[in-house]
């Protein structure tokens, strides 16, 4: 999917970047592709602001539009997951 | 400009070395920069630009500011400047941002890459303390293979630190491929710095040697951002991160929702400061009770002693538009404060930074008139002074886009001047009227833009920029952007004044002025339907923009008549100051373009308004 259609909060990966300029610019910003990087902020049919560590990056829609990118499915840390899951596969078996 | 006569350019004593400060944009430089100086600064403009760059002497050698960079190459006017400066270097100080690593260090490791000896700052140690960030300095050290210092610069943490370790600055750990990639270049070059360049494919180093472009630069870029990044992985450590009251409060600046209810009390405060505080009580006093009311009658009377106050020259001398009367009293007692006023607004604004977020809020609808949201800076001064609205513009992306914003302010934008005027004339008519005003020039800009945007050629940059961090901006710093930004526009803008006055003079006494308001009159009373006599008020808005409104607050008007008449003179052709600066900026085939399609436009829509309404 294309840049400007993400929604704000999603993870995603940078797959294509058309222009060499931009690209280079880019790279100084530390978003390269391959670079994985969360959507901070969607202004409205406005740019889109990236995050990767602290750092905010807004790029504008029509620019946006033509970068090529990859949703990363969210998936929360936690360090019980495997513990819950088994006690809800005990119970069920309980039950 | 090469970089070997920077030292003649800067009148840098033989023998010293060059420490060179860099950094990326809001990193602290500047701070630096003063606690390790003092009180010698020299500032001077670096040819070719509008950047200025500060030096100062250090013991026996010399330390030289430069623009906030992220990488060095040739994208932009501050990295040309950059660039030079960091090439002639004997010694980079390289200043870093703890928060922004990632970001920073590319610099750093491209300046290593170079071979020049580094010491590297690591600042705002305390804001990554804050941000639960903790960084293993030694670590850092002995992967970039150079000093490097924690500082607080802000509370002169670690500045004496930096000052001993200024001379153990030593060259840094280099990718091996790429060190071989450049032992090729460097015989036929001869520096490292010029050959990272050439490779990177920076057209003007290349063009100095002789040499083709190289075409390295994604290559090297990419090899460099993965070293930079595993170096970060190792070195820093995320204890906890929790959402900062600024964090925050950026968020809000960029929604829409809570967005423009913060502009629009930003823009309230600037108001008051600028528009009512600068404009009425402070130019008040030094306009009309010193200037006007000492300063006048004195070169009257002395200069009046000397040669016939009605005589040609006294005319231009100390006429009505007199060189050394109107033009000094207009720099002096009205531009002055008034500039400084919005400088100072606008550093703030810089310091803080604001700026940036509103450019991603207003990037939308900038788009519509083909600028972007880097075009909001230039637009907002112009209500401050066209003028000096018009040299900024060269902060914008594309030539396209200042060609646009030129446009729009010559247009359009009507500069704080006359707006004290017009508000005074508008105020008591009733909202019916000055919303009529508000909308017919709102109009005006937004469908001149569109059109402009539609029939141009070629289309605007886009928007590409980091956000850096909110900071409450440091007064010392905002004084000094603003006394530096104050003193640059009034050594750029006098001269053009001063011819402009020397023209009206020379009109006035040859009689080409009433000649012009007689060839005027039809227009004026037959298609706007005001009297004869409101040609001289727009005669008067060539000479100033408010004296053109003020001419117009003597005359006999119904309040319809007010408004037309108003709104003509907004439109009407820039006063001879921004004519003067346009004509530098841009050159005289698009000024003789600019000019007459103003005129033309000031005339047409005030007499459609005329006839709509009247």
């Amino acid at each position: 999917m294309k840049l400007d259609q993400v929604k704000k909060g999603q993870m995603l990966k940078i797959i294509l970047m058309p222009d060499e300029k931009i690209r280079s610019q880019a790279i100084r910003f530390g978003i390269a592709e391959g670079e994985i990087v969360t959507c901070f902020e969607v202004i409205p049919s406005g740019p889109i602001i990236l995050q990767k560590n602290r750092q905010e990056i807004a790029i504008g829609r029509r620019l946006a539009a033509q970068i090529e990118v990859e949703p990363i499915p969210a998936r929360s840390f936690n360090p019980f997951r495997r513990w819950t899951a088994n006690a809800l596969s005990r119970s069920k078996q309980t039950s | 400009m090469h970089c070997h006569d920077l030292s003649k350019h800067l009148n840098i004593p033989k023998g010293a070395k060059k420490i060179v400060l860099v950094g990326n944009p809001n990193v602290g430089k500047s701070v630096f920069f003063n606690a390790l100086t003092g009180l010698y600064v020299d500032v001077s403009n670096y040819p070719g630009t509008t950047l200025e760059i500060t030096h100062a002497p250090f013991g026996k050698d010399v330390i030289i500011d430069t623009p906030g960079v992220y990488g060095v190459s040739s994208f932009n006017d501050e990295e040309k400047v950059a660039r030079d400066v960091i090439l002639s270097a004997d010694i980079v100080v390289n200043i870093i941002d703890s928060v922004h690593l990632e970001r920073d260090l590319f610099l750093t490791q491209q300046v290593i890459d170079m071979g020049i000896p580094v010491v590297v700052a690591l600042n705002m140690m305390d804001e990554a303390r804050k941000k639960g960030i903790e960084i293993d300095v030694d670590l850092l050290s002995d992967l970039l293979g150079v000093e490097v210092i924690p500082t607080i610069a802000v509370s002169k943490k670690g500045i004496d630190e930096l000052k001993a370790a200024i001379y153990k600055a030593r060259k840094g750990i280099i990718n091996p491929q790429l060190q071989n990639q450049l032992n090729q270049l460097l015989d036929r070059v001869g520096h490292q710095g010029d050959a990272l360049l050439i490779l990177e494919g920076d057209p003007h180093v290349a063009e100095k040697h002789g040499l083709p472009t190289g075409n390295l630069r994604e290559e090297i870029y990419l090899a460099r951002r993965e070293r930079v990044n595993d170096i970060v992985n190792h070195v820093t450590r995320e204890v906890i991160e929790g959402s900062s009251f600024s964090t925050r409060l950026g968020r809000m600046m960029l929604q829409p929702l809570t967005g423009i209810p913060i502009l629009a009390v930003i823009l309230w405060v600037t108001y008051q400061i600028v528009g009512v505080f600068i404009a009425q009580t402070i130019v008040g006093i030094t306009e009309e009770t010193i200037m006007q009311g000492m300063y006048e009658p004195f070169v009257r009377s002395f200069v009046g002693s000397l040669v016939s106050p009605d005589s040609a020259l006294g005319t231009i001398l100390i006429g009505e538009f007199g060189i050394l009367t109107m033009t000094v009293t207009y720099i002096l007692g009205l531009l002055l404060p008034l500039v400084v006023g919005f400088y100072f607004v606008l550093s703030a604004m810089e310091d803080s930074g604001y700026l940036p977020r509103l450019a991603a809020l207003v990037d939308r609808v900038l788009m519509s008139i083909g600028l972007n949201g880097r075009g909001v800076i230039p637009l907002i001064l112009g209500f401050g002074c066209v003028t000096m609205a018009t040299i900024t513009t060269r902060l914008l992306g594309s030539e396209r886009e200042r060609k646009i914003a030129t446009f729009l302010l010559a247009l359009a934008i009507p500069c704080s001047a006359q707006m004290a005027v017009i508000a005074a004339m508008l105020a008591g008519l009733g909202a019916k009227y000055v919303a009529l005003y508000t909308v017919t020039i709102f109009l005006v800009l937004v469908i001149v833009g569109s059109g402009l945007n539609k029939f141009m050629p070629g289309s605007s940059s886009d928007l590409f920029i980091d956000l850096p961090p909110l900071r409450l901006p440091r007064l010392e710093n905002v004084l000094k952007k603003t006394t530096t930004k104050s003193f640059m526009f009034l050594q750029e803008a006098t001269p053009l004044f001063v011819l402009g006055a020397l023209i009206i003079g020379v009109m006035q006494v040859t009689g080409i002025l009433g000649f012009l308001q007689e060839l005027l009159a039809p227009v004026t009373v037959g298609w706007l339907q005001l009297p004869k006599e409101a040609a001289n008020a727009f005669i008067m808005g060539f000479v100033r923009r408010d004296f053109g409104a003020a001419g117009l607050y003597d005359l006999a008007l119904s309040p319809m008549q007010k408004v037309v008449a108003l709104v003509t003179i907004t439109i009407f052709v820039p006063c001879i100051a921004s004519a003067m600066v346009i004509f530098k900026e841009r050159g005289r085939k698009e000024t003789l373009i600019i000019w007459p399609s103003i005129l033309v436009l000031a005339f047409l829509i005030g007499g459609l308004l005329s006839q709509l309404v009247l």
